[in-house]
């Protein structure tokens, strides 16, 4: 099975991309999984790390919990911005313990935070695991603490560890 | 407009709520970026157009289309999953350049982490002595 599909998840998703960005019939599919078989083969070149998903249930989730909390966060970061100076407010730095070791799980962790508004990824040290991130109204630094390591971090370490 | 004669009403009004409600959202973001002040804080919000804005247009063109064509149009989903793949990268370039400026400088306060401290930020020389951990 891994000598003929080296990257079975991305063949997948590229299969689905085509279908998609074309049309959903059986000669879109056939070529697509040709175009996907050659590209997963070409990706075997740069050798990229294979992420082991051990608990797919997870994944619906931590997607709509994630949802959730973009969707509220826009709302909280537009009232910011629409109440402009009127309103005082505490920019500033966090950091974060980490027990997430797992590339891709961090990986997700930085998508999450960036597509959040309100908190931005800026420096993570993968030696001590530590991070550091940027919020813009900082009220409660444990309490940013805690949600990002027992809202996230924990389901992500879940699903990739 | 030709071709949009028999458009069903209801799904017109929902197509142009969201758009407004999208496009209303990105505009905000652009507000808030003139207005912050700091690097850090003009960071955030743009975030509100690649999000909830972006969304909001790219679920109304779904509905349209897939109203207009009779049939499912979910390629729109692939500009949502790359932009918020790739927002990232650009995000992080970004705050590590800005970072990297000003520890140099010694301008804002930026903690630092206080063991292990890697070469390319040992200048952080501004790291409060109260850091948490």
């Amino acid at each position: 099975m891994r000598r003929v599909l080296p990257y079975p998840l991305l063949t997948a998703s590229l299969i689905l991309m085509w279908l998609l960005l074309n049309s959903f019939s059986l000669g879109h599919l056939l070529l697509g999984a040709i175009f996907a078989y050659g590209a997963s083969w070409a990706m075997t070149a740069l050798q990229p790390a294979k992420p082991r998903i051990r608990r797919w249930d997870m994944i619906p989730r931590l997607f709509f919990v994630v949802l959730g909390d973009i969707f509220r966060s826009n709302i909280a970061v537009a009232g910011i911005i629409l109440q402009g100076k009127r309103r005082a407010r505490t920019p500033g730095f966090v950091i974060i313990p980490l027990q997430l070791r797992d590339r891709t799980g961090l990986a997700v962790l930085a998508c999450i935070l960036t597509a959040t508004p309100g908190t931005a990824w800026i420096e993570y040290h993968a030696d001590n695991g530590r991070l550091l991130i940027h919020v813009l109204d900082l009220v409660d630094e444990q309490a940013w603490i805690e949600l990002i390591r027992d809202r996230y971090a924990r389901m992500l370490s879940e699903i990739f560890e | 407009m030709t071709g949009l004669d028999d458009f069903p009403l209801w799904a017109a009004i929902l197509v142009s709520l969201l758009l407004l409600a999208g496009s209303a959202l990105t505009l905000l973001g652009t507000i808030g970026l003139v207005r912050f002040k700091s690097f850090y804080e003009r960071v955030h919000a743009p975030t509100l157009g690649t999000t909830c804005g972006a969304g909001g247009i790219l679920i109304a063109s779904m509905l349209f289309f897939s109203v207009l064509q009779s049939r499912l149009a979910l390629h729109e989903l692939l500009i949502t999953l790359f932009v918020t793949v790739t927002t990232p990268v650009t995000l992080m370039l970004l705050a590590r350049a800005a970072i990297y400026r000003d520890r140099t400088e010694g301008k804002a306060k930026i903690p630092g982490f206080q063991n292990d401290v890697p070469p390319s930020s040992a200048m952080a020389s501004d790291a409060r002595p109260d850091d948490p951990g």
